[in-house]
């Protein structure tokens, strides 16, 4: 009862109740100034006409968004054609990070329920396994993995001296080592949302279905999958997002035949071949397909929580 | 009547665990056992030795890496201690200051850093930099590494003070302590663990990026992430896996000090 009384008291009048603007003020100043701001610019540069030497000037132009759609041969005089090169980088990115996102989750997946299904300390020393090799520096894990498949490498190296195969498989500068390397990457981030899904599964759901002899295929397709659902499509998201920009598993990995977006923006800033307008124009295309994708999964969320 | 399933237990899951294990432990292991090979050459395995941890350190290329460790090393704790102080004071006006204006928006905007692609960060910060005519440096890095911190750093600080009842606070303000003295005496020290993991996690955060450093670092600075894949993009050399395999290990340290400061916190409770 007491304590009843105390969470009421406390919910009506908070602590620190009339500070919360005062609180937010630091994350506002340098959140807004540092992310939104310069979001807001780019967005503005992306609209602005290029200087030949990798400079801008300040003349609203399409051009940017004109040259990723359309292609008007040299002089930029011809009739407009349908621009097939950076189109194709897209779909490249988001099917190299579909496949990687497909791969996470077959393995992602079993990982998770066994996990899930452990107890006590076991569980939380699993879960601890998982987790480690994300906080490891993403680039030493690409370096590491680059290392791995190399034709000489020691995954080779290992499979000839065991006679499992005698000509190296060529892996590296493949869209496979591109997909290998971003499963790698984000692995843990499909593990961890569908656990947490499946650690709240009620158990007496399987036990009702396996009574009334539903086989264990059944149950899985039937009941635990659409329970665990919102899990694993958070797992999917957050390995498909930060895969499709990637710039690490493409460039290291992938060679100059497998460019994603990651390395289309990367490109159009260095040096004096690049050109802003254009980098900021594809930014902001990444920027939207991913906020798309968000919104997509917050109204799925939305309607979860109202079911 | 046919056997009872057992119903927690898929056959083939375990295997399907133990390979995810391998496959994200495989390449780090290797790369751990290679940095001891007394070889010049990456690919044969010439017997161990400590030869590329000594080059790392006293070799030709360890003054451009130490410099960059150093730089590493202050940003990231400049980035920590900043956005974990940032990050407590969003945690308590989210958690402990009650329906405001602004508040739903405020949550978004601490999480915003974690959705926009880091790639998109990097070229953003960049292009304003230029824009607003700041010479990029050490502080565009620590600016940059600040606000993706922020979220890394509340994390752990909002789940532990979650856990901790406001009566405590409400205690101490009905014995006339003023909102102030409640927040530095009372929560800040329960929240502790929380502020300790929230800073660990920060500080690795800072310490492994690469792609946002990369585009504001400006000319003539590096951070060890910059130096290490500088040198990658002229091949893997022995010496590249000393440094990861040393980069590595901090992550592992901390990452555990971390988790065990959490625990620990837990188990008072």
């Amino acid at each position: 009862m007491a304590g009843a009384l105390t969470t009421s008291k406390a919910s009506n009048n908070s602590t620190y109740a009339g500070l919360g603007n005062l609180l937010m003020l630091p994350s506002w100043l340098i959140i807004g100034f540092f992310l939104v701001l310069p979001v807001g610019m780019m967005l503005i540069y992306s609209f602005l006409t290029k200087e030949f030497r990798g400079g801008i000037i300040w003349e609203f132009s399409l051009a940017a968004y004109d040259q990723f759609f359309f292609d008007r041969g040299l002089f930029g005089d011809d009739p407009a054609k349908i621009e097939w090169t950076y189109i194709k980088i897209f779909w490249r990115s988001i099917w190299q990070a579909a496949v990687a996102t497909f791969f996470c989750l077959i393995i992602g997946f079993p990982t998770a329920w066994f996990i899930a299904t452990r107890t006590g300390n076991s569980r939380s020393i699993w879960l601890f396994l998982i987790t480690i090799p994300y906080w490891v520096n993403l680039l030493i894990r690409t370096i590491s993995m680059k290392f791995l498949i190399r034709d000489t490498g020691p995954m080779n190296e290992f499979l000839i001296s065991t006679g499992i195969i005698s000509d190296p498989i060529h892996i590296i500068n493949t869209n496979f080592a591109v997909q290998l390397g971003l499963f790698y990457s984000y692995l843990p981030f499909m593990v961890l949302p569908i656990y947490a899904s499946v650690e709240r599964y009620n158990f007496s759901l399987s036990e009702a279905a396996a009574d009334l002899y539903a086989s264990r295929l059944t149950i899985l397709q039937k009941i635990i999958l659409p329970t665990v659902k919102p899990g694993i499509i958070a797992g999917c998201i957050l390995v498909f997002v930060p895969s499709l920009g990637a710039f690490l598993a493409p460039d290291l990995l992938g060679g100059a035949k497998n460019f994603m977006i990651g390395s289309l923006i990367e490109e159009q800033f260095k040096g004096n071949a690049g050109n802003w307008p254009f980098g900021a124009a594809v930014s902001m295309i990444l920027l939207s397909m991913v906020l798309i994708v968000l919104t997509y999964y917050a109204r799925q969320q939305s309607k979860e929580g109202r079911r | 009547m046919a056997k009872k399933l057992d119903i927690r237990h898929f056959p083939g899951f375990l295997p399907i665990t133990y390979l995810c294990l391998f496959l994200l432990y495989a390449p780090l292991i290797i790369v751990m056992i290679y940095s001891f090979n007394d070889s010049n050459s990456i690919t044969n395995w010439g017997g161990l030795s400590l030869r590329w941890y000594e080059d790392v350190f006293w070799g030709i290329e360890s003054q451009k890496f130490k410099k960059a460790a150093l730089n590493s090393l202050l940003i990231a704790v400049a980035a920590a201690i900043s956005s974990t102080s940032i990050a407590t004071m969003a945690a308590t006006a989210m958690l402990r200051a009650g329906k405001f204006r602004g508040k739903s928006i405020g949550f978004a905007l601490i999480n915003l850093p974690l959705m926009v692609p880091e790639i998109v960060t990097a070229v953003a910060l960049l292009v304003f930099f230029s824009m607003i005519g700041f010479t990029t440096g050490y502080m565009t890095i620590l600016v940059a590494h600040i606000v993706f911190c922020i979220p890394f750093a509340y994390l752990p600080i909002a789940a532990r003070m979650q856990s901790i009842e406001e009566v405590y606070e409400q205690a101490a303000l009905d014995l006339y302590a003023t909102r102030f003295q409640a927040f530095r005496l009372i929560l800040l020290p329960l929240m502790t663990p929380g502020i300790i993991s929230g800073f660990l996690l920060a500080f690795i955060i800072s310490l492994d990026d690469f792609i946002i450093t990369n585009f504001v670092k400006g000319a003539g600075i590096e951070t060890l992430p910059t130096a290490i894949f500088g040198a990658v993009k002229q091949g893997i050399k022995p010496n590249i896996m000393a440094i990861s395999t040393l980069l590595l290990l901090v992550s592992v340290v901390f990452v555990t000090l971390s988790y065990l400061v959490g625990r620990m916190g837990q188990n008072k409770k």
